[in-house]
């Protein structure tokens, strides 16, 4: 064998053969795709921690409002600028007098210090993660909704009802995200969004949600239809229409339960995008208003004292990070769980 | 036959290091292949026939793999072979067709080019030589327009014409052994004849051998002149034409025999086919692996029988079932539908 | 193809229209205060504002309102509401720096997302392997943003080892002193991408390795090297292209705005940052008309950049 390391690449097909002998004994177990791919997932122990890692910041979030109270003993909106705090055996000024926040002091008050309006950054941090992580979460849930609802419509019916949607995808394609997000975020905060009878206020959390969760509808509408595209010509469609089967019937019970396994696999990459997307867009002050926190605004807010005060910069980034690099880790085991490019290629 | 063989496998015994331990995928294989013949190999998918054939090209995965015995293509072990001896084997000495020519070809590359890369590996010669000799290749296949068409890309092609164009490829070095995977598993049947043709063709022409691995046994009857039959691994039986589809001796050919859909016999209510399923790759059974579907099994089959030939007066007709010669005869049951071709000649 | 061609710059005139209704009615039907009032300033008359509404036709019904502004787009005539400049000017003089930024990025991180995906394709399973993905998933997970201030700050500030930010056009400080300030904005812009692009070549890479044709390209007798070249590159990388050209049209078309705003770079996404925040429509609106122009450009070019490497796909 040559050593040349361009030429070294055998080490991807022995795993094919191992994943053969592994498909082998998982089809002859007659348990159905979706055990099967959640038994493979179990098995992936490092997306099962990231996916750990994630819904423990959940619960980190979720706890948000414990930790200010019984920790902390503040809430994210008190701002006490002018005090002087008795902490862990010193006197701290919350803000010095040349406006430079305390840092980080280690304890149940001002854990990880403060920000330049005299706020508790830890509470915010914990705080600003239940934002985040709901407009990420609720966000790609609505996302996701709209892009299987359109996407099937128009791979189904196809014709008329297509070329609407794909052109109205089109269009909404043709918008630079952010620019797009910027715009919407910007105006709907000044004015706030009244549609008929539905009216949300200007700064409420629900406006990012929704913007986020409309812009990022193109990524998973085109891939839908395309599936939906092809599954409608398979032959267990044509079996349920010989069986009298109407569009609802099949577009519910055989099309969507097919396109379940893609949007699995999509979700916590979505999730994933969407809280980027939030924390770009709060960075820009097309996210979440003031006073309500979110990473990203606590970013842009840092900048400022970024020489002085470098923990509030660096700790929501910290957590973007984290949170982030979390769902894109469980995405790539709920992935390789539903397709584990088993390349049976040695007998057939 | 007493000129070298082409093709000298001996104790061939090809296994993958698995998550589970060595899986087996060809025991102990032995047989030659000699200048004008066709050797067939049959099995199911399992039994080790397409790894066989990969082996001898030197293409089976080298990592995970242990190598025993010996495979040698004219002078050179390919076992112990180096890279490079290997490479300028492939292609010029023995070649390979291989089952499905829709993937088998380079999509985004012409054939003439493809032809022509072969011819330029192994032979010093001008570009516009080369080209002419692929013209005349296609020709010989039974492409027309062969001129213009060199200039094609595969998708042009339809499944059988790329099958010609491979086999074409794989006869542009004038190999003294030709291997073919399956070539007509993926045609239609009426293409499929004229593939046959194809390889006759070249049988006639030269001196070529060919290792033709395949399921189907009419193909086999078409064209074979001896047959090796595996499962599970093993060879299982060993002979002519003749012996095996007049003579057959292993319960497992029995069941290949006698799943054949018969022109010249009343039709039965079902097709006969084996009760059970081929061992999985992990969990073959001790002694003879086709034991539990034999209804013949005894007690002695939990040794693994050896391959010899127990019939003295066909020395070259090997098998490995422990029964004695007249009891194969008593219990391969010759009745409307069931195996056992009309007794021809002498074989009573 | 010159029927492909006329049809798609039919598809694209309509498509920029489309989006130009649409920026324009989320400035103008989601109530948002009176501009002429905001124009006017703080200490201003109702007259001041009235004749102001007059001037700028901001009592015209919405249609006209349109076909005014987007007349001035064109005709080069475009105002700001919030300091009277010429936005089209703007546009011209901010453009070439995002151009630069884009193309810039656009290359780094081509090759290096290659190259790192390549390596890791080769290296498949093993520790070299795994390394470079760890490290791809963090470059995906991280917000440009605080990853430029970040670099900014440290890099920039404390280590004083690149400048804080700025861009120094060639006329003002030669080619070095533009490409010093252009570093760390490059380097930012890239690291997502170079993580998005190595998985996806690894990928790529490691799909195409296991095909037939592979095999068989093998079972001919052709030396290694050259299979990896002209049957496992050629193939992996087209997928890889049509992306790149789909993300470059989007950076090109001020997609990059994060990045000009956290190093300061005046191009055109730091001019649509700037205006939003005041609710400055004409800018937004051509800025938005300026990236759009650019996506649809690069899906045209990109289909046909993939037909001709693809025989398979036929332009339809």
């Amino acid at each position: 064998m040559t050593t040349d390391p361009l030429t070294d690449y055998q080490a991807e097909a022995p795993v094919a053969f191992e994943e053969l002998a592994e498909a082998e004994k998982e089809r002859a177990s007659g348990i159905g795709p979706w055990r099967l791919a959640w038994r493979r997932l179990r098995r992936n122990r490092t997306a099962l921690a990231f996916g750990v890692l994630f819904l423990l910041l959940v619960a980190v979030a979720l706890l948000a409002p414990v930790y200010a109270d019984q920790v902390a003993h503040t809430t994210p909106e008190r701002n006490r600028i002018a005090d002087t705090l008795h902490i862990g055996g010193k006197e701290i000024e919350v803000v010095s007098f040349e406006g430079v926040p305390t840092g980080p002091t280690w304890h149940g008050q001002y854990f990880l210090g403060a920000d330049g309006n005299g706020r508790d950054v830890m509470v915010r941090l914990l705080y600003g993660a239940r934002n985040s992580l709901f407009i990420g979460i609720f966000a790609s849930i609505l996302t996701t909704f709209l892009a299987v609802t359109f996407g099937t419509l128009a791979g189904y019916f196809r014709g008329f009802v297509d070329a609407i949607i794909s052109r109205a995808l089109d269009v909404l394609w043709a918008f630079p995200v952010l620019l797009l997000g910027v715009a919407l975020g910007v105006s709907l905060a000044t004015g706030g969004l009244h549609i008929g009878p539905l009216t949300i206020e200007n700064n409420s959390i629900w406006i990012p949600t929704l913007i986020i969760g409309v812009v990022n509808v193109v990524y998973l509408a085109r891939p839908v239809r395309g599936q939906i595209l092809s599954l409608r010509e398979r032959e267990f469609v044509e079996a349920a229409r010989a069986q009298g089967a109407g569009n609802v019937r099949i577009m519910f019970g055989e099309l969507l339960p097919n396109l379940m396994s893609t949007v699995l696999v999509f979700f916590p990459i979505l999730v994933a995008n969407a809280v980027l997307l939030e924390a770009a867009l709060s960075f820009l002050g097309a996210g979440v208003q003031p006073p309500h926190p979110s990473w990203g605004t606590m970013i842009s807010d840092g900048l400022r004292f970024i020489v002085s005060s470098p923990t509030q910069t660096i700790a929501p980034g910290l957590m973007l990070v984290l949170t982030v690099l979390s769902l894109n880790i469980f995405g790539e085991g709920v992935r390789d769980a539903f397709d584990p490019r088993a390349r049976v290629r040695l007998e057939r | 036959m007493t000129d070298k063989p082409l093709l000298d496998v001996e104790h061939l015994r090809v296994g993958f290091r698995t998550e589970e331990g060595v899986v087996q995928a060809v025991d102990d294989v032995t047989f030659q292949l000699h200048a004008g013949e066709v050797l067939a190999i049959v099995g199911e998918s399992g039994s080790g026939k397409s790894v066989s054939a990969l082996t001898l090209m030197g293409l089976t995965p080298k990592e995970n793999a242990i190598f025993e015995g010996i495979a040698r293509v004219g002078d050179i072990d390919v076992l112990t072979a180096r890279e490079e001896q290997l490479r300028r084997l492939r292609g010029e000495e023995v070649a390979m067709i291989f089952q499905d020519p829709m993937t088998s070809l380079n999509p985004v590359q012409r054939i003439g080019a493809q032809i022509v890369e072969q011819i330029l590996a192994h032979r010093d010669i001008p570009s516009a030589e080369a080209y002419d000799q692929t013209v005349e290749l296609l020709e010989r296949v039974g492409i027309p327009r062969a001129r213009e068409r060199i200039q094609s890309y595969p998708h042009e092609f339809s499944g059988g014409m790329r099958q010609r164009v491979m086999i074409a490829m794989a006869l542009s070095c004038d190999p003294s052994v030709l291997i073919a995977d399956e070539p007509t598993t993926a045609l239609d049947v009426t293409i499929q004849a004229q593939i046959l043709e194809v390889i006759k063709e070249l049988r006639e022409r030269t001196d070529a051998g060919v290792v033709l691995v395949t399921h189907d046994l009419g193909v086999v009857a078409d064209i074979a002149d001896r047959i090796l039959v595996m499962y599970a691994g093993r060879v299982v039986e060993q002979g002519t034409l003749d012996e095996i589809f007049y003579d057959p001796q292993h319960p497992y050919t029995w069941g290949l025999l006698g799943s054949i859909a018969r022109v010249d016999r009343p039709r039965p209510e079902r097709l006969p086919s084996i009760p059970g399923m081929p061992p999985s790759l992990h969990d073959r059974p001790t002694g003879c692996h086709f034991r539990p579907r034999c209804r013949h099994e005894f007690a002695q089959c939990t040794q693994t029988p050896s391959l010899e030939a127990r019939n003295p007066d066909s020395p070259a007709h090997t098998d490995r079932c422990w029964l004695s010669v007249e009891e194969k005869r008593a219990k391969r049951e010759i009745a409307a539908g069931q195996i056992g071709l009309e007794a021809k000649g002498a074989i009573a | 193809m010159a029927r492909f061609i006329i049809r798609r710059l039919i598809a694209m005139v309509f498509v920029m229209f489309a989006v130009s209704v649409l920026t324009f009615l989320i400035f103008n039907v989601i109530p948002n205060g009176d501009p002429a009032a905001r124009m006017a300033g703080k200490n201003s008359t109702p007259q001041q504002i009235e004749a102001i509404r007059r001037d700028w036709g901001f009592d015209d019904p919405l249609y006209k309102q349109y076909f005014t502004t987007m007349k001035k787009v064109f005709t080069g005539d475009l105002l700001s509401y919030a300091n009277r400049e010429n936005v089209v000017d703007r546009i011209k003089d901010g453009a070439p720096r995002t151009f630069v930024l884009a193309i810039g990025a656009a290359f780094i991180w081509f090759i290096s997302g290659v190259a790192l995906g390549l390596f890791s394709a080769v290296k498949a399973g093993k520790v070299s392997d795994r390394v470079v993905t760890v490290l791809s998933l963090i470059g995906i997970s991280m917000p440009v943003f605080w990853l430029g201030a970040l670099m900014n700050y440290y890099l920039g500030y404390k280590l004083g080892l690149f400048p804080n930010g700025g861009y120094v056009t060639i006329a003002d400080g030669g080619v070095f002193d533009w490409f010093y300030h252009l570093i760390m904005p490059w380097t930012a812009l890239s690291v997502l991408f170079i993580g998005v692009y190595s998985r996806v070549v690894r990928s790529s890479v490691l799909d195409t390795i296991n095909d037939d044709y592979v095999r068989t390209a093998r079972a001919k007798g052709i030396g290694e090297r050259r299979v990896m070249r002209n049957h496992v590159l050629r193939n992996s990388l087209i997928p890889v292209i049509t992306l790149w050209g789909l993300d470059f049209g989007a950076v090109l078309g001020g997609g990059a705005i994060l990045t000009e705003t956290v190093f300061d770079i005046q191009g055109v996404g730091q001019y649509f940052q700037e205006s939003i925040t005041r609710l400055d429509v004409p800018p937004v609106l051509a800025v938005t008309l300026f990236g759009s122009f650019f996506i649809v450009l690069f899906n045209a070019i990109v289909d046909i950049v993939y037909a001709a490497l693809d025989p398979r796909i036929r332009l339809s």
